[in-house]
């Protein structure tokens, strides 16, 4: 029982990352209905800088707000500069733009930094309480982290000018723009906050799965997977879709553990839970093809 | 997605001139150009002009080819998008490389298997693909890409596949004691089941079958009202472009003579998908192109790098994966309907009025 609670609490910590990672591919998808490959690469070379400012003696608590500082301008940058002239380029350009983005940012993060395994240090503090063994303080910062980020987006979305603004320049930018909204900016700072969110989920699973620049490729896998069960139009059902996929990918690993125990049969290990989790999901799509919570779009003939 | 890949006036400007092409047959210039491929072994090859690690290079070119064309008839001509054809062209090897290891087959025998399986994988996994669309039906296919090579090392399929090790096959000779090298025989086998395949689509789009693929991808809905069974063609023309990828593993296999899990990662399939926007989208000669770019990009990339590095003596060592994004941006900027569309688009502006 203590080992199932354990599975979920890990799997529940996963999910706060994915969940993340989901929220910043929904938050470029909503506005331009792109799905940014470059997600991962981006977190993960926020991630390096992060470790940067750690190494040259900088304490975490502001080497953090460096860092998103500086993905957020990263972020605002690539939209002004790089997809600025594709918007009306074919969505198969944008795809490969994407894809040479990621190869770019993976092989600058190995030229500057190496592909060697750093250890990157937990900012949470080490204390024992009476979960401690079901679940680690670093997973219990990791959730609370992410649950705070969602909440902060949430208050700017829901209660300021800007927030609106940016709202209404992603659900309908012609008439957003006769309201006096300058949507081209409301893009790139959309962008520039997904790239914030997708830092914060890079230096958070750093300590997880150590700091090296393949980190993030599995996870953006996840991340995307939870932002389609979610439903890739609705921002809630993503970071929903995220911790789901989350605790699933544990469960299924630990059911396949339990089967070979029982029986003696390997049915399942942790060479194949990304594939079964994958499988699930899309038998998830197939089923519902908007995602759990998305809503469904009626296409006008 | 389908309709935002083309503006309307240019599908139908592309839909005429392609009837127009059909009707004239294929140029001589192109046939003179194949002519002259198939005699390169004599030519380079008796001369030592061109060494047998060149000839591996271009067979392999071709088998990139192959594949490109694979995906271009599913994602150009269908509209649907794939980010794991890898998983087809691993399928197609390994069924090659397991008929030639076990069970002791001629190699161009296993062929026709190896095509067929992926005929029938790639079917199976169309069939319920059909109801995702756009992104969806990209992380269906980024699963399917992932799952197989896990497939592959699999223990309880390790007495087929040999796990991790992958399988050693051996290069056949050339028959009939022709004065040849496996290399450059390898290349001419390669080079005929090119130009078959290559026919082989052009009919395919050309046909029925490919004008209904054609009309799914521009107007779906005008589809289905003008009678095209569109569930049918969609799940038919997944089929056919993983035989075509499913052909290429084959032949890798059988040239590289070695196959194994991590041969067939994520970034295989990848490959395959800028080769095929690089190259031109729902266009034929794209697919040559986009083989030559998968093939040779990361060579002069590595060069690229070299002399970058020489020239403007950075602080860090650049890796040529910098150099290919940066290529990769550039030639979306510039030819946003890859090379082959392009080169079209410029002849348009440029050609004597008729």
């Amino acid at each position: 029982m203590e080992q199932l609670l354990q599975q979920v609490a890990s799997g529940l910590a996963n999910g706060a990352i994915y969940a993340l990672v989901a929220l910043a591919l929904v938050m470029i998808f909503v506005s331009t209905n792109h799905i940014n490959f470059a997600q991962g690469e981006m977190a993960m070379f926020s991630a390096f800088i992060c470790w940067q400012l750690i190494h040259w003696g900088y304490p975490f608590w502001i080497a953090l707000p460096a860092t998103m500082l500086f993905s957020f301008v990263i972020g605002v940058l690539i939209e002004r500069i790089i997809l600025r002239p594709l918007h009306t380029a074919p969505l198969l350009s944008v795809v490969v733009v994407f894809i040479g983005l990621l190869a770019i940012f993976h092989s600058l993060a190995g030229a500057i930094w190496t592909h060697t395994v750093k250890p990157f240090p937990s900012p949470f503090p080490n204390f024992s309480f009476a979960g401690s063994g079901i679940i680690g303080p670093h997973q219990i910062g990791m959730i609370l982290v992410a649950v705070l980020i969602l909440a902060l987006l949430f208050c700017f979305f829901r209660f300021t000018p800007l927030g609106l603004a940016m709202r209404a320049a992603a659900l309908n930018p012609t008439s957003a723009r006769l309201v006096g909204i300058n949507v081209d900016w409301m893009l790139a700072l959309g962008w520039g906050l997904a790239a914030t969110v997708g830092s914060v989920a890079g230096v958070l699973v750093a300590p997880v799965v150590y700091l090296e620049p393949n980190m993030m490729a599995g996870i953006l896998l996840y991340g995307f997977a939870g932002a389609l069960v979610g439903g890739i139009s609705s921002p809630g059902g993503a970071v929903a879709g995220g911790f789901i996929v989350g605790v699933l990918e544990n469960m299924v690993a630990y059911l396949g553990y339990m089967l070979e125990r029982a029986t003696g049969f390997y049915l399942i290990g942790n060479g194949e839970k990304l594939t079964v989790a994958l499988l699930m999901v899309i038998t998830v799509l197939t089923l519902k093809p908007s995602g759990l919570f998305g809503h469904v779009t009626v296409k006008r003939v | 997605m389908a309709t935002t890949m083309t503006t309307g006036t240019d599908t139908v400007d592309r839909a005429v001139s392609a009837r127009i092409d059909a009707r004239r047959g294929t140029p001589w210039w192109i046939w003179l150009g194949i002519a002259f491929a198939a005699l390169l072994p004599l030519i380079g090859g008796r001369t030592g002009l061109i060494s047998n690690f060149y000839f591996l290079q271009l067979s392999l070119m071709i088998v990139y080819s192959i594949a490109v064309l694979g995906l271009n008839l599913l994602t150009g001509f269908n509209g649907q998008i794939s980010l794991g054809h890898g998983a087809f062209f691993a399928v197609g090897a390994y069924v090659t490389a397991i008929l030639i290891d076990r069970y002791e087959m001629y190699y161009l025998a296993t062929l026709p298997i190896a095509m067929l399986a992926c005929f029938v994988v790639g079917y199976l996994f169309g069939r319920p693909a059909l109801r995702l669309e756009g992104h969806y039906l990209a992380l269906a296919t980024f699963a399917l890409a992932i799952a197989v090579p896990q497939f592959l090392k699999y223990r309880h399929f390790e007495p087929y596949t040999h796990g991790v090790q992958g399988i050693n096959i051996f290069k056949p000779d050339p028959p009939f004691g022709m004065p040849l090298s496996p290399d450059q025989w390898l290349y001419l086998v390669v080079l005929a089941c090119a130009v078959v395949m290559f026919i082989v689509a052009r009919n395919i789009v050309h046909s029925r079958m490919g004008r209904a693929m054609m009309a799914i991808r521009d107007q779906p809905l005008a589809a289905d009202t003008m009678g095209i069974n569109s569930a049918r063609t969609k799940s038919i023309t997944f089929g056919i472009s993983a035989l075509y990828v499913g052909l290429a593993g084959a032949l890798h296999a059988i040239i590289f003579e070695f196959v194994s899990p991590d041969s067939f990662r994520f970034e295989l399939s990848i490959a395959i998908l800028v080769g095929a926007v690089i190259g031109g989208i729902a266009t034929l000669s794209g697919a040559v192109i986009g083989g030559f770019f998968v093939q040779f990009i990361e060579k002069y990339a590595d060069a690229a790098t070299k002399w970058v590095t020489q020239i403007v003596h950075l602080p860090i060592e650049l890796e040529p994966w910098t150099i290919y994004g940066i290529v990769l941006i550039l030639l979306m900027y510039t030819m946003p309907m890859g090379v082959a569309g392009g080169f079209a688009s410029l002849w348009r502006k440029i050609r004597p009025p008729n």
